[in-house]
């Protein structure tokens, strides 16, 4: 929720601060790292979304782990199959009633006058599932070398699809996961990149003043008239068609954070301005401290975590950007994975209408949106623990 | 007031400048140029032009100079000719691809800020008035969801939701029984029928910011010292609400038609796409993809200008709703 509501209900705020643990004592003594830490822990939702970040990072990391097949598996005798419904017990099998994971294979039917074929869970064809399975290797962490996936077909070979497969037969959930690894990290590094330029102009901006400030102000309001979708389009088509994948991955990172390095920048420069004539400001220039130290060591810190607030939000926006860039087809593009790539199998709508689970990564992308802006709005309103 | 618009119009014209160098630069990034562009595409297709006419079309698009000439020429072809240069995707002027295209754009692009607008304003008042109601939280939380939403994706929902209940996607402007006919109310229907999907998709996330702006500023007026003093001398809630804080509420609907114009713009594409409108969009996207670069840096720039005009417009509206604005830069 925004600042506004929260301070509309002061009556709820202290009521939790005031339990045991959290004492007055121990409240007047805490850092405040531990005091805004208190304050988010209030916000219920950012609190979940905030683990739920947690839970994606891992995916980041573990993705070879955690797909059940490799990014490029790929099985053309199920193309576009729905996805499967994980069971814990068996009750038709042949002897009777039985314990263990499993899922359902399947039957194909074609329809003999469009060709199609379609696909229909088989409960008499049972695909044993099991925890750290052998599979397809991998490299963990681009090093070390592995066969176990997380989940698995106890055999290989046998079909387990629970999010269903796309129109080439990969699997729906591999795919996700190693589209959350590249998406997530288009909008993380992406904004690092931005937020790299935004604070050490908007600190030069906003501490120097004067004639220094006025230029930059007008180069950043000079940025922020071209108006960014144009240009991020632009530029993304500009990019030669036949570049490697990984390079691609970089400049369109670098084109989504130059477009949007204008608002941190302001951010910054605001704040700055604004402690500038604090009295812990012009003790440390008393004390001799080079202006390159009392900006960063000593002017940042102080509103640290209102600059990871403002990070927080400006994410959500380079991952839209990015999923529609590669959407549209001119962003990322296959074999590279996001979000948007993905979502491309889902355009045709002769296609779509028959496999509606092609649209799960959408489902994602609105989530991790979601999640982002909810954990930004709870920093935010707990970035200033005195405030209350 | 003169000195503000002085100001403001100065203002334009260096980033109608600064626009038009980084499309420049946008257009000529792509290796190659226009004309060995097009030598490839006739080889394609088994001509060849003459050395003489390739060189008369270089001297024509002033390829031979360094950069800043070759910027210059580009510039200065705009500025006096109205000359955008050549598609060769579509063999014709740039001028025309665009001509031809605009008016559908803006009007769709007109009916979705209007319609938006009367669907947001109320909704954004109702929840500010209402806060923390069922239906201030409905509203939140749709508003939250819609933001989220990348608006192809809206549409890929829509067309699943419309191919399953109806059996087909309704696309173009019109039916082929009306396109041809003269404007009356079966047109007229004919057309609505088929504008609502484009309009709910490029609308969507204007209307989320939209409510979520209003919302927010009637939430802080309505605690403002004022609206209480006022409500304590007896001023009936209705009338207190439409003579002062709904008229600062106001404010976001003339200072965002500066950036709703360019997110109409990105829904025009992924819905004209999907649809088959006859609107920019579709184009744009087809020269990007083509490395079309005059007609693609074209439309780029019509929509740059457009949205800085927009801008200008805005200010000045707003200058002339809000004192505080226009005489804040008077001092």
């Amino acid at each position: 929720m925004t600042l506004k509501e929260k301070q509309d209900r002061p009556d709820e705020a202290p009521a939790e601060t005031g339990r045991a643990e959290t004492g007055d004592g121990e409240r007047a003594t805490a850092s405040q790292r531990q005091l805004v830490w208190w304050a988010f822990k209030k916000h219920r939702l950012a609190l979940v979304s905030a683990w739920l970040l947690g839970a994606m990072l891992i995916v980041i990391v573990l993705c070879e782990f955690i797909a059940p097949f490799d990014d490029r598996h790929r099985d053309s005798e199920y193309t576009t199959a729905p996805p499967q419904v994980l069971k814990l017990w068996d009750t038709d099998g042949p002897e009777g009633f039985q314990w263990g994971l499993h899922v359902d294979g399947y039957t194909s039917t074609q329809d003999p006058r469009s060709l199609r074929i379609t696909y229909e869970p088989d409960p008499a064809d049972r695909v044993d599932i099991g925890f750290f399975v052998k599979g397809e290797e991998y490299k963990l962490f681009g090093l070390i070398p592995w066969d176990r996936h997380l989940l698995g077909p106890e055999d290989p070979d046998d079909p387990m699809y629970l999010l269903g497969t796309t129109t080439d037969g990969q699997d729906l959930l591999s795919q996700l996961v190693y589209a959350t690894r590249v998406s997530m990290s288009v909008g993380i590094i992406g904004v690092l990149l931005a937020f790299l330029l935004g604070i050490v102009l908007g600190a030069v901006s906003g501490y120097f003043g004067g004639w220094v400030d006025n230029v930059i102000q007008r180069v950043i309001e000079l940025f922020m008239a071209v108006p960014a979708i144009p240009l991020w389009l632009g530029l993304a088509a500009a990019l030669p068609p036949d570049m490697g994948s990984v390079t691609r991955y970089f400049i369109i990172t670098t084109i989504l954070a130059l477009v949007a390095w204008t608002g941190l920048a302001r951010e910054v420069r605001g704040r700055f301005l604004a402690l500038r004539s604090e009295e812990f400001v012009t003790s440390a220039l008393l004390d001799g401290s080079s202006r390159g130290r009392v900006m960063f060591r000593h002017m940042l810190p102080s509103f640290s975590s209102h600059i990871i607030a403002a990070l927080s939000l400006s994410i959500p926006t380079m991952i839209l950007a990015e999923t529609s860039l590669s959407w549209l087809g001119l962003g990322l593009r296959p074999p590279a994975i996001s979000w948007g790539v993905q979502l491309q199998d889902a355009s045709k709508w002769s296609v779509l209408s028959g496999a509606p689970w092609l649209l799960i990564p959408g489902l994602v992308v609105v989530i991790a949106v979601l999640a982002f802006n909810f954990v930004g709005d709870g920093l935010r309103d707990a970035a200033d623990p005195y405030k209350h | 007031m003169v000195r503000f618009l002085g100001r403001r119009a100065v203002y334009m014209a260096a980033t109608l400048l600064a626009i038009s160098l980084v499309v420049f630069v946008i257009v000529s990034l792509p290796p190659g140029d226009f004309v060995t562009a097009l030598e490839a595409r006739y080889a394609v297709q088994g001509q060849r032009l003459t050395l003489a006419e390739v060189a008369d079309l270089r001297v024509r698009y002033g390829l031979d100079g360094n950069i800043l000439q070759q910027y210059w020429h580009w510039f200065t072809q705009i500025v006096l000719h109205g000359d955008l240069g050549m598609s060769f995707e579509h063999q014709k002027p740039v001028r025309e691809v665009i001509g031809s295209r605009l008016g559908a754009t803006l009007g769709i692009s007109v009916i979705t800020l209007l319609v938006s607008w009367g669907i947001a304003f109320p909704i954004g008042v109702y929840s500010a008035v209402r806060q923390r109601s069922v239906g201030d939280y409905a509203v939140t939380t749709v508003g939250f969801l819609g933001l989220a939403t990348p608006n192809f994706l809206i549409a890929l929902i829509f067309i699943y939701f419309s191919v399953s209940w109806f059996g087909s996607v309704p696309s173009g402007l019109c039916s082929p029984e009306w396109c041809d006919a003269s404007w009356n109310l079966g047109k007229l229907l004919d057309l609505f029928g088929h504008l609502w999907i484009p309009m709910i998709v490029i609308g969507t996330a204007g209307v989320a910011g939209l409510v979520r702006i209003i919302r927010n500023n009637l939430l802080d007026e309505l605690h403002r010292p004022y609206v209480t003093a006022a409500r304590a001398r007896g001023v009936p809630e209705r009338q207190l609400l439409r003579r002062y804080p709904l008229r600062v509420a106001l404010n976001p609907f003339v200072s965002t038609i500066g950036w709703v114009l360019p997110l109409l713009l990105v829904g025009d594409i992924v819905v004209g796409q999907i649809l088959g409108l006859p609107t920019l969009g579709p184009i744009l996207l087809g020269a990007l993809k083509s490395q079309d670069m005059y007609l693609a840096g074209s439309i780029i720039m019509v929509l740059s200008v457009v949205t800085v005009i927009g801008t200008l417009i805005s200010d000045m509206l707003l200058g002339w709703l809000d004192p505080r604005i226009r005489l804040g830069h008077q001092r």
